[in-house]
């Protein structure tokens, strides 16, 4: 007898439901346990992992302010992943976008500019991060080579790019020789929504964004496009479908839309470039775009959530002295649970019996 | 593991002590932003140690809370803040990234105090606070230029920041004064920590004839990595002398504790006020480890400018200060380069074969 | 001379680490499974092992800890990707997660102890050859024993049965699989190799180059396995030579500043990732109708019965 892993005839919507609350469930039994064995006490543990960032609206606001660059990000990874083309570099397209913004940041410091100075720089950070991620996406169109490992070299190549830049042609004169550029000036920051808040304009376009997705994804043919060519790429084929524009396209996007994301953080929260700004946020992401199922409102509610689990981390800090180390563990596991359960929606486990297996003995 | 649980047991008694004891109202909530994990063995461990001083000393007088790891990124000004709402009515951020995060906040919480360590804005309701390092490094510069028989240093520097840029002038004035030939050479690692890096660089500077090693970098790779060849090492941040009892000649601790005791005293006391606090080997912010694995002559002279520097009679930015090009730099400090022209120094002194990066 | 035989010293040592886990990581890609937490892998390793070796004081069961740590990671990978079909590059970054994360928890009860470093090999007579003999017979074990490795993978994937196998699955795992080789099978040994490659090469750091534990130790240097594995185009000779070449630029750069040549830093530092791309282009370009990456790496496979 043997359990073995099949897939489905089709989808399976009661799992597809259910999945997140059995991956919550599991995720809290397995956390309790650490917990109790850490000696602290579970149920305040995980009220203050997940309920109390939820109750008031400072860290309701900085939940959003986290999860709008992942969400930005996803957006733009889930619609090559549909496409089964493979961006994995994001994390370099948004720091190569942050840069291309901070251009102009930094050519109009303390000149008398006008307003127009942001929306240029969003534009400047989506040219830029499209640019960069069409490298790999060319590499792989004219030599095929694998766009994987492509947009991943290019990452740290990124890193050290940005490095150079404000360790040296874009430092700020009057910085003592730190690494950073000049705060930007406020024509060339983002908006704050809410007064005394950090919420900005970002998050109101990543909403954007999200509604964009979907539009694309669900009413048009672009769209239907798009996950034929991931789904059945003969089909595709045979419908005349395009597949390398296709790659150009997806790639494109998503790289718009991470170096927008770069320059929105930058203009945001960090308010001027420094080496080392990103948390990290291009390879976070590629997991918000998994947990969101690549659906444009999954990725939305596993971005929000991925960041409730950071601010509830920082408060299990503050509030119950739980190492920062647990909270990884415990995001981790979380992820684990969510892409495993999220499998049984495409797959069902089934028993089968030695007779069956008859034909393995050749292997 | 044992270490673990013994650790979060003690975690545990206090929480509940303090659930039990004093009510959370009329204790005293402290908080600080750490840059690295409080493990790292190097300046957030320091950080660490003198909080946990403070609670050896106020005992449950103050409820002292950490957040590690926080990156310089986006999520400072938030964990600054969440420290804010928490309670915490004096909050501590270590790293010089933080400073204006660190400012923001203080602008919008006006009656929480803070303390930047190594920056330099300050508010009303934030303060900054430094160590003068330099003094320690030109005692180790005296060191080095004795022991040293090939006449070489080696320097691990981080970032070309004012902070290091005078740590290596320091030290090469203080090594001029018992070696006018002295050499220093110098690479920069790009990190406050990376060990395998340190120890890489360690390597490099040794394998090209330095024989003196010195570093502006966390780890004790490199105290390490000169122990094994035989060489020897000055550590950094803490005491490093397990990690080469056979090569540490000294270590220039980082002491936070007698700073972070005073103002939280002042906090209870009701009479915190803004200051800009760059404490030396005098206020005992800045302490060297004992002199080790040198002959007594030298180890008096190091004692004697240890001494001399506490008693004030000595100033290792003693003019003239004169730069790599042959110029003389202006002393604004009447006979020592006042506190402005050491923390924006940006040029290396003669002696230095060698270009500031980026410069 | 000696500066010469002081930088390939520096060179090999540098080296190691990544040979080590990129090793593991070729075989594993080689069966069609594309792990992206070698990262999570190395430090739980070098934590791990550090503690083994620092509670029974010797460098071997150090290393053997840090393979098993390694392994145990790898499982959890693999339950995932090949139990469960989730997709690898997902699960992968998760792992990284995790890992960092049970590194810094076991290794808490370690930070600041330090234990004697990995002996280095000393025959009398040969290791006292000028200039040649400590490069040759003057290094620890983890040097030879992933110069071994290395060409036992090679043995193993172009002279054996097995490795054909191996390779056959990760080129194309249907075919495999009707050919009646059970595929699943051969990528859960394949991971579980990788996971104790880099679980060992994790080990390395704190067992042999800086005989100490701190948190973040590894520093990046699973993700430039993970490259070195692209650069050497999935070949085991390849990787000797992207990995020394790898270490070679990490320290001529230091050498470089000692010597005050005024190149950028960051310049010499992207070299090996431009490098990267290129040779990916070029050998993509070289042969008609695709790259050489194995087939089906990163793609999910579930047999039909």
């Amino acid at each position: 007898m043997q359990l073995v892993l099949e897939k489905r005839a089709e989808r399976s919507n009661i799992i597809a439901l259910v999945s997140p609350l059995i991956a919550i469930g599991l995720t809290i039994v397995t956390m309790s346990i650490l917990f109790a064995i850490l000696g602290k006490n579970p149920i305040s543990a995980l009220g203050v992992y997940f309920i109390d960032p939820l109750t008031d609206s400072y860290s309701l606001q900085e939940i959003a302010v986290k999860a709008a660059p992942l969400v930005m990000i996803a957006i733009g990874l889930s619609l090559c992943y549909l496409a089964n083309v493979w961006n994995i570099g994001a994390e370099g397209q948004f720091l190569i976008g942050a840069v291309a913004g901070s251009w102009l940041a930094v050519e109009t410091h303390g000149t008398d500019a006008g307003p127009w100075v942001l929306p240029a720089m969003l534009l400047l950070a989506a040219a830029g991060g499209a640019l960069y991620a069409l490298i790999p996406a060319i590499c792989r169109v004219r030599f095929g080579a694998s766009e994987i490992l492509t947009s991943l070299m290019l990452v740290y190549v990124a890193d050290l790019f940005l490095d150079y830049l404000v360790r040296g042609p874009w430092r700020d004169p009057a910085g003592f020789n730190f690494p950073t550029t000049a705060e930007f000036d406020p024509v060339a920051t983002m908006p704050i929504l809410i007064q005394g808040g950090r919420l900005h304009l970002g998050a109101i376009i990543a909403l954007v964004v999200v509604a964009a997705a979907a539009v694309l994804l669900g009413r048009t043919i672009k769209g239907f496009e798009i996950r034929v060519v991931g789904a059945a790429p003969r089909a595709a084929r045979f419908g005349g479908f395009n597949s390398n524009q296709l790659v150009l396209l997806t790639f494109a996007i998503s790289g718009a839309l991470a170096g927008l994301a770069g320059i929105i953080e930058v203009a945001g929260p960090v308010g001027h470039l420094q080496p080392g700004f990103s948390p990290g946020y291009g390879f976070t992401a590629i997991i918000v775009a998994f947990l969101g199922r690549l659906n444009p409102v999954g990725i939305l509610i596993a971005g929000l959530f991925l960041a409730l689990t950071f601010i509830g981390g920082e408060q299990a800090q503050i509030a119950m002295k739980i190492p920062l180390d647990v909270t990884k563990v415990f995001q981790g596991i979380l992820l684990f649970y969510v892409l495993a359960c999220d499998s049984l929606i495409l797959y069902r486990f089934r028993l089968i019996f030695p007779s069956r297996q008859v034909h393995r003995g050749t292997a | 593991m044992r270490k673990i649980l013994i650790a979060a047991t003690a975690v545990m008694i206090a929480a509940a002590a303090s659930l039990s004891g004093a009510s959370a109202a009329d204790k005293l909530k402290v908080g600080f932003i750490y840059l690295g994990p409080v493990g790292d063995f190097g300046w957030t461990y320091q950080h660490e140690v003198a909080r946990q001083a403070l609670v050896k000393e106020f005992g449950d007088k103050i409820e002292t809370t950490y957040l590690e790891n926080v990156s310089e990124g986006p999520d400072a000004e938030r964990s600054i803040e969440q420290l804010v709402r928490a309670g915490n009515k004096l909050i501590f951020t270590t790293s010089f990234g933080y400073m204006d995060p660190t400012l923001k906040v203080a602008k919008k919480y006006p009656d929480v105090h803070f303390e930047h360590a190594t920056g330099f804005k300050s508010d009303k309701n934030m303060g900054i606070y430094n160590g003068r390092f330099y003094e320690g490094r030109y005692i180790q510069g005296i060191i080095a230029g004795k022991m040293s028989k090939a006449g070489v240093l080696g320097y691990i520097a981080s970032f070309p920041i004012p902070e290091v840029i005078m740590g290596i002038n320091a030290t090469i004035l203080g090594a001029q004064t018992v070696n006018p030939n002295i050499k220093v050479k110098i690479i920069w690692a790009n990190t406050w920590f990376d060990p395998g890096k340190e120890a890489d660089a360690a390597k490099a500077l040794l394998d090209q004839g330095a024989d003196v090693i010195m570093q502006h970098t966390d780890s004790p790779a490199a105290m390490q990595i000169a122990s094994e060849r035989g060489k020897l090492a000055f550590g950094q941040d803490s005491e490093m002398i397990k990690f080469g009892p056979k090569t540490q000649l000294t270590s220039i601790i980082d002491n936070w504790a007698p700073y972070y005791i005073d103002r939280v005293k002042a906090e209870l006391d009701g009479k915190w006020t803004t200051d800009n606090v760059w404490g030396g080997l005098k206020s005992k912010m800045v302490v060297m480890a004992p002199y080790t694995n040198m002959p007594d002559d030298v180890k008096k002279m190091a004692m004697d400018t240890e001494a001399a520097i506490i008693a004030g009679k000595l100033f290792p930015f003693k003019c003239p200060i004169v730069d790599q090009t042959g110029k003389t730099v202006e002393c604004k400090g009447g006979d020592h380069l006042d506190d402005g022209q050491v923390l924006g120094m940006n040029f290396y002194v003669k002696g230095i074969d060698d270009k500031i990066p980026g410069k | 001379m000696e500066l010469l035989e002081a930088i390939i010293l520096s060179v090999l040592a540098a080296s190691t680490p990544l040979l080590l886990a990129a090793t593991g990581e070729l075989v594993t890609e080689r069966s069609g499974v594309l792990n992206l937490g070698v990262e999570g892998m190395m430090i739980v390793g070098a934590a791990c092992g550090f503690g083994g070796a620092w509670l029974s004081g010797s460098t071997t069961v150090g290393a053997i800890c840090g393979i098993a740590a390694g392994t145990l990671l790898s499982l959890i990978f693999a339950l995932m990707t090949l139990g469960l079909a989730v997709n690898q590059v997902a699960t992968g970054l998760a792992l990284t997660i995790l890992g960092v994360g049970l590194s810094g928890l076991i290794g808490a009860g370690f930070v600041g102890e330090r234990i004697t470093p990995a002996p280095h090999l000393h025959i009398p007579g040969l290791t006292d050859i000028p200039l040649v003999g400590r490069i040759l017979f003057g290094e620890d074990a983890f040097v030879y024993l992933s110069l071994a490795l290395v060409i036992g993978v090679w043995l193993f994937l172009y002279r054996t049965r097995a490795g054909l196998v191996l390779r056959a699955a990760g080129d194309n795992h249907v075919s495999a699989h009707a050919l009646g080789y059970p595929v699943l099978r051969i990528r859960l040994f394949a991971v579980m190799f990788g996971g104790a490659c880099a679980g060992l090469g994790g080990a390395y750091l704190p067992l042999a180059y800086t005989p100490f534990f701190i948190p973040g130790m590894t520093a990046g240097r699973g993700w430039i396995a993970l490259a070195l594995v692209v650069f050497a185009s999935w070949r085991p000779g390849r990787l000797v030579i992207g990995a020394y070449l790898f270490g070679a630029v990490t320290i001529l750069q230091l050498h470089a500043q000692a010597f005050s040549l005024g190149i950028p830093s960051q310049f010499m530092s992207a070299l090996p990732y431009l490098a990267t791309v290129i040779v990916l282009v070029l050998i993509s370009r070289a042969r008609t109708g695709g790259s050489t990456a194995p087939a089906a790496l990163g793609t999910v496979f579930v047999p039909d019965r």
